[in-house]
């Protein structure tokens, strides 16, 4: 088993007393992000991303840079958690099943059995993605080494059609974004032939949009002015966390091994599909509810409905990283930004990052294993601590987070220009939140734009504009087959919704 | 939303749908615009510069138009309120020291406009006392700085404060 092997160097790699360091780091940090409004997984890493850039000059750097980015993530999805079940606030948008039986818990007063229930099955969902990140990645960078661009390109369009078939908001509202992200990726050089796009003349914008600010402010700054709405204070409810809390939901826990074995599945095969972890979440519980026995009862405080979606959420989350380390293609906000961060340290992502950097990668691998044990232990055991940051009123925290964002998208390129288009980014990602536009594929086609771009020329180059180059063999061909089926699926479920209803 | 405190609409989500829209079909134009400008064609070396945005723009332009009339066909009655007048007032009262701050950035530093910022907004907003205000703001000020230019030796934007002090 080569992957063992790999794996145990890995565990040498990720055992240092620097990294673990680092793990604990992380993992601290993510949560607070998760908690705090305004600051979630894919906006924190953004702001913590340019501390890493000496981190990573050093050799070996870029794995300690990447142990400390994922556990960051990692927290975050912790953390998203105790703001779904103590504040009935989703910190992501995955978080909200959560919310459902969650809430309704933590105001029976069974708070801390939510959020042990909540922490264990988010543990085990991420565990059970990490062994099939640990089995099938190598299978799938070895067999995408025979990618060419055609190939990449039907990857690519894969991901985002899959984008427009799978998402809750309006197709047309989903094409809009992700093609406003593909514009301002174009935006600056052209990598080919070097002339000016869309700059008109401005400065400022020679070296395009970096998705960093985007990021910064779509999900910051926007997310902060929607909090603001609601007011601002918070009410919350009371955890009491204890060791005898947690030993008795641990006992009740074993009774939902089949809803646990489910929702991981529906995790992670959600997961590596791009956009998966918010509908594996909602399709988890929905399947939960189905088939449980206590099915009637979900939304009242089971502790069943928020096993369901936990699982499958942090599967998927888990998950959304295969693609991203084998193919370079993203499955979240999060994977994207991470992979931005792989792209700034010098890394290639895909295929060849298995075989020419294998160190960096099974030390990722065996540090998702670590960061998740670390995460239990840390929010098992700090609950009330992170619980607390959320009743700091708002009036103190939300100018602190504005501050911190400012820095985070200063600190990406050094100019002020940037914080300008973090403000503009903000108040475009609350205009588009309260429409419905997704802004999740924006922030893809803007990491992506330019390599989609490059791998669609080249593929024309090669086959001198003949489009059927996309259908020329069988692999190319049932992935752009199934890229297309996906694109048209809002319109056949239209259709045979009608043909049902006549 | 809405109903709470938000109080009447500023405007309904009818009419930011149609802005929305139209921004988008701007945008669109003026990516088809440059596109053209850049040729969208063929050379002899392969695709031009314009080739694949000129795709995206057209993209663009149709869903927008879609979107449009999407938002035209919706009934003017049944339309919510997008946002209530307290709430905008609210949002606003949080975007406009964000601007002013952005632009103190420039003038006086990160550090000094940053203190100011949060002092105004814990007194004004959270109407804090005084000595809470001024400690949190230059607290919160110091920690940043702590971290940035003495920990990880990132600078950020510095002003006259900071040459006042010595510590450029």
């Amino acid at each position: 088993m080569d992957e063992i092997q790999s794996l145990m160097q890995g565990f040498a790699i990720a055992l240092t007393l620097k990294n673990v360091a680092l793990m604990f780091t992380g993992i601290i940090l993510g949560v607070i992000i998760g908690v705090l409004p305004g600051l979630g997984g894919a906006n924190g890493v953004a702001i913590l991303l340019p501390l890493t850039f000496s981190m990573a000059q050093s050799p070996g750097g870029t794995t300690s840079a990447i142990i400390l980015l994922s556990c960051i993530y990692w927290g975050a999805l912790f953390g998203g958690a105790i703001t779904s079940i103590l504040f009935n606030i989703p910190g992501e948008p995955w978080s909200v099943a959560t919310t459902f039986d969650g809430y309704p818990l933590a105001q029976k007063g069974r708070a801390g059995a939510a959020l042990a229930a909540a922490f264990t099955s988010s543990f085990v969902g991420a565990l059970v993605a990490v062994i099939v990140i640990t089995f099938l990645s190598p299978i799938v960078a070895n067999f995408a080494l025979e990618f060419g661009p055609p190939e990449f390109f039907a990857v690519y369009l894969l991901t985002f059609c899959a984008f427009v078939g799978m998402s809750k908001e309006p197709p047309f509202k989903t094409l809009a974004t992700m093609m406003l992200g593909f514009a301002l990726a174009s935006v600056g050089t052209d990598p080919v032939t070097g002339t000016l796009r869309l700059t008109f003349g401005s400065t400022h914008l020679l070296t395009g949009f970096d998705f960093l600010i985007a990021v910064i402010g779509l999900f910051g700054i926007g997310e902060i002015l929607l909090t603001l709405e609601e007011g601002l204070a918070f009410k919350g409810a009371q955890a009491k966390m204890n060791l005898k809390v947690v030993l008795e939901t641990w006992k009740e826990l074993p009774k939902y091994w089949l809803t646990s074995i489910r929702s991981s599945v529906v995790g992670c095969f959600m997961g590596i599909v791009p956009g998966g972890a918010t509908p594996a979440s909602f399709m988890s519980y929905g399947v939960a509810r189905r088939f449980s026995k206590d099915g009637d009862k979900f939304g009242t405080g089971m502790v069943e409905g928020v096993v369901a979606p936990e699982t499958a959420a942090h599967a998927a989350g888990t998950a959304a990283l295969l693609p991203m380390l084998t193919l370079g293609v993203p499955g979240s906000p999060t994977a994207a930004v991470l992979l931005g961060g792989l792209l700034i340290w010098g890394l290639q992502p895909g295929p060849l990052l298995f075989v020419e950097q294998k160190d960096f990668v099974w030390g990722l691998i065996a540090s998702m294993y670590l960061g998740n044990i670390v995460g239990l232990i840390v929010v098992l055991t700090c609950v009330p601590l992170f619980a607390a940051i959320l009743r700091v009123p708002f009036s103190v925290i939300a100018p602190i987070i504005m501050v911190i964002c400012a820095i985070g998208a200063y600190t990406v390129h050094n100019s002020i220009f940037d914080v300008w288009m973090m403000l503009v980014f903000g108040v475009v990602g609350y205009v588009f939140k309260k429409l419905q536009y997704p802004l999740a594929p924006l922030v893809l086609a803007i990491v992506l734009g330019d390599r989609a771009e490059s791998s669609f020329r080249q593929s024309m180059l090669v086959a001198q504009g003949d489009m059927t180059v996309f259908f020329s063999n069988a692999l190319v061909g049932s992935l752009t087959g199934l890229a297309l089926f996906l694109l048209f699926w809002p319109l056949l479920a239209l259709l045979i919704a009608r043909f049902r209803g006549r | 939303m809405s109903e709470n405190d938000g109080g009447k609409p500023a405007f309904s989500v009818r009419t930011a749908e149609i802005a929305t829209a139209a921004f988008f079909l701007v945008l669109g134009a003026i990516v088809i615009f440059d596109s053209v400008r850049l040729g969208m064609g063929w050379k002899d070396d392969g695709p031009q510069a314009g080739y694949f945005p000129f795709y995206i723009g057209v993209i663009i332009c149709v869903s927008a138009l879609v979107n449009l009339v999407a938002a035209l066909a919706a009934a003017r009655k049944k339309s919510a309120g997008f946002v209530g007048v307290g709430q905008l007032k609210l949002v606003l009262s949080v975007l406009l020291p964000t601007a002013v701050y952005v632009v103190l950035i420039g003038w006086i530093g990160i550090y000094a406009a940053s203190t100011l910022f949060v002092a105004l907004f814990m007194r004004w907003l959270g109407k804090y006392p005084w000595w809470k205000v001024v400690a949190v703001s230059i607290g919160n000020s110091v920690v940043f700085f702590l971290i940035f230019e003495v920990w990880f030796k990132i600078p950020l934007p510095k002003g006259p404060l900071e040459a006042f002090l010595g510590l450029h």
